[in-house]
């Protein structure tokens, strides 16, 4: 291997140690400052001081101990400009109370950092925040991320997302949202939602099959990599268990979801061999760990389940769809959906036979919701085509070909409407 | 990215010898740093040479040789999957590392082949070749 030239190495080194460290920091000196907004500056001011520093003197010994002392300091000195501030506004005023926050957080700095980091993820996932900015605000706080990166990976600009986030970090501040841990009933509320962003980050990653490629494993992987940290916060939650399997279980289809010439492959017809067995087995523990944690099962959870159900399968013709129908239902009473009711009705086809799966989907006909989204034909299509009714299930294929907006699902739906023979065809 | 790490086995891990209680301690304290960060998806301890095998491969003929086997300082002890985001994320780990033997020891870093690191070699015919391969090994095909 070629020698780096040694700025470059060090600025390697720095990259790293930032993206090990910012989160620690960032919820440290949240912590001290109360305030979320200026931690993330003054942690960032850190890093500037490393990036000036350490080309120059060499790495130290210990960078995160250096990262961390530094930007403490910087906490220290502005908890004392305020507290000078404070004074003097005190004096003005006659009020002869000022506060005395300053110690209190000093004391607070030997405490356990783990706490911390998820009161920080509590309040970057807080719901005064937009969806788009929790997501945005989490990267950059939790994952390190710098305003190119999320910019890229969201197909956004980088002054919109730099907007988004100034923007959020005022929010938080004007709303004077709390940096604390969240309890009882709003604390299972303020969960969800941080789960919810890990989710979406997920999902952002996984869904890509086209534009930026290059980022969107890496945004999967951040998002195992938030959801593990969270499983090791807050150990005693089921749903966190319950989606860290969900997002294991996932992940571990990655190689096989794309054809040779980069075509998606549905899960049945995906060729298991190439399935993560590594990834399944984590999976298959963060799932076991949810059900010991919780009776019913919450929503990832369930959705875990599901997915576990097909990892078990060694071939797709061993899957046990009654279970998964079971699941469904659990999953349609905790968290209705059409979504739900109609990937429900595609286990029940599997399970229970076409007939007993077009009437739930003759049922859902009727949703709002589903008024304009394609899998609802194309799944009534493929019904119908088992059921021998040739003639109606062209007619839906054409269709959710029509509705789809994606090329390529929308020429495979083209094909499977030319596909569908005159009646008097096959019934199965 | 993943990375396999490996800690180099040594005098001592080659005759058996258990660590102290103390090492066992910040390697446990070190295990569970790594968990916490998200960084850590498997690790195992390997037991001394002594109780392996070595396979030997020349054209069609395989030899089986009992361990334990002489070059100590190439066999492994013990390793860890991580996933990271860079290998100087990875080194970054190992420096925090407790070591992990009695004597001096060695860790060594090798990132994972990932899927596009075949893209290239794999054409289309090969893949097929590798799937009908593969169906034929299911039992239930």
């Amino acid at each position: 291997m070629t020698e780096l030239p040694p700025q470059e190495a060090v600025r390697k080194r720095i990259a790293a140690v930032w993206h090990m460290e910012s989160g620690k920091l960032v919820a440290r000196l949240a912590r001290m400052l109360r305030d979320v907004g200026r931690a993330e500056e003054l942690a960032q001011d850190a890093l500037v001081a490393a990036l000036e520093d350490w080309p120059r003197s060499g790495v130290p010994e210990n960078p995160a101990a250096w990262l961390m002392t530094t930007a403490k300091h910087r906490a220290v000195d502005e908890l004392r400009r305020r507290r000078l501030h404070e004074r003097k506004a005190a004096m003005l005023s006659c009020d002869v109370e000022p506060a005395g926050e300053g110690d209190d957080a000093e004391r607070a700095v030997d405490e356990d950092i783990g706490d911390d980091l998820l009161r920080l993820m509590f309040v970057a996932c807080h719901p005064v925040l937009s969806v788009d900015a929790r997501v945005a605000l989490t990267l950059r706080l939790l994952g390190g991320l710098g305003t190119p990166e999320i910019a890229r990976a969201f197909l956004a600009s980088e002054a919109t997302i730099q907007q988004r986030i100034v923007r959020a970090k005022r929010t938080l501040a004007e709303a004077r949202v709390p940096f604390e841990l969240p309890r009882d009933d709003d604390r299972r509320a303020r969960l969800s939602s941080v789960l919810e962003v890990v989710y979406l980050v997920f999902n952002e990653g996984y869904a890509a099959t086209s534009g930026e490629r290059w980022l969107k494993p890496e945004l999967c992987d951040e998002a195992l990599r938030l959801g593990r940290i969270l499983a090791a916060l807050a150990a005693q939650e089921s749903e966190v268990h319950g989606l860290v399997a969900l997002m294991e279980i996932q992940s571990s289809r990655h190689r096989a979801r794309l054809g040779a010439s980069g075509e998606p492959v549905l899960l049945l017809d995906q060729d298991r061999a190439l399935w993560d067995p590594l990834l399944i087995s984590r999976g298959l523990a963060a799932l076991a760990r949810a059900e010991s944690l919780a009776a019913p099962l919450g929503p990832y959870a369930l959705q875990a389940a599901i997915a576990a159900c097909h990892a078990r399968a060694r071939t797709a013709a061993e899957t046990d769809w009654t279970r998964i129908v079971a699941l469904y239902d659990a999953l349609a009473e905790i968290a209705p959906s059409p979504i739900v009711a109609l990937n429900r009705a595609v286990a029940v086809a599997m399970a229970y036979g076409a007939a007993a799966a077009l009437l739930i989907v003759d049922g859902l006909r009727s949703e709002a919701k589903l008024q304009n989204y394609h899998l609802l034909p194309s799944v009534r299509g493929d019904l119908l085509l088992k059921l021998g009714r040739q003639d109606e299930a062209r007619a839906e294929f054409e269709r959710a070909a029509q509705l789809t907006q994606n090329a390529r699902e929308r020429a495979l739906l083209s094909r499977r409407a030319a596909e569908c023979a005159p009646a008097g065809g096959r019934i199965n | 990215m993943k990375v396999m790490v490996l800690v180099k086995a040594t005098k001592e891990s080659e005759s058996g010898v258990l660590p102290t209680p103390e090492l066992l301690g910040a390697m446990t304290r070190f295990n569970e740093e790594l968990i916490r960060a998200g960084v850590m998806l498997a690790g195992e301890g390997l037991k001394p040479s002594s109780a392996g095998r070595r396979v030997h491969f020349a054209g069609e003929r395989r030899t089986v040789t009992d361990g334990p086997f002489a070059e100590t300082k190439e066999l492994v002890a013990g390793f860890w999957l991580w996933q990271v985001r860079s290998v100087e994320e990875a080194v970054e780990w190992v420096k925090r590392c407790p070591n992990p033997m009695l004597s001096d020891s060695d860790i060594e870093i090798r990132p994972l082949y990932g899927p596009e690191d075949f893209a290239e070699l794999m054409t289309p015919e090969l893949q097929a070749l590798g799937e009908d391969q593969r169906r034929r090994l299911e039992p239930n095909a």
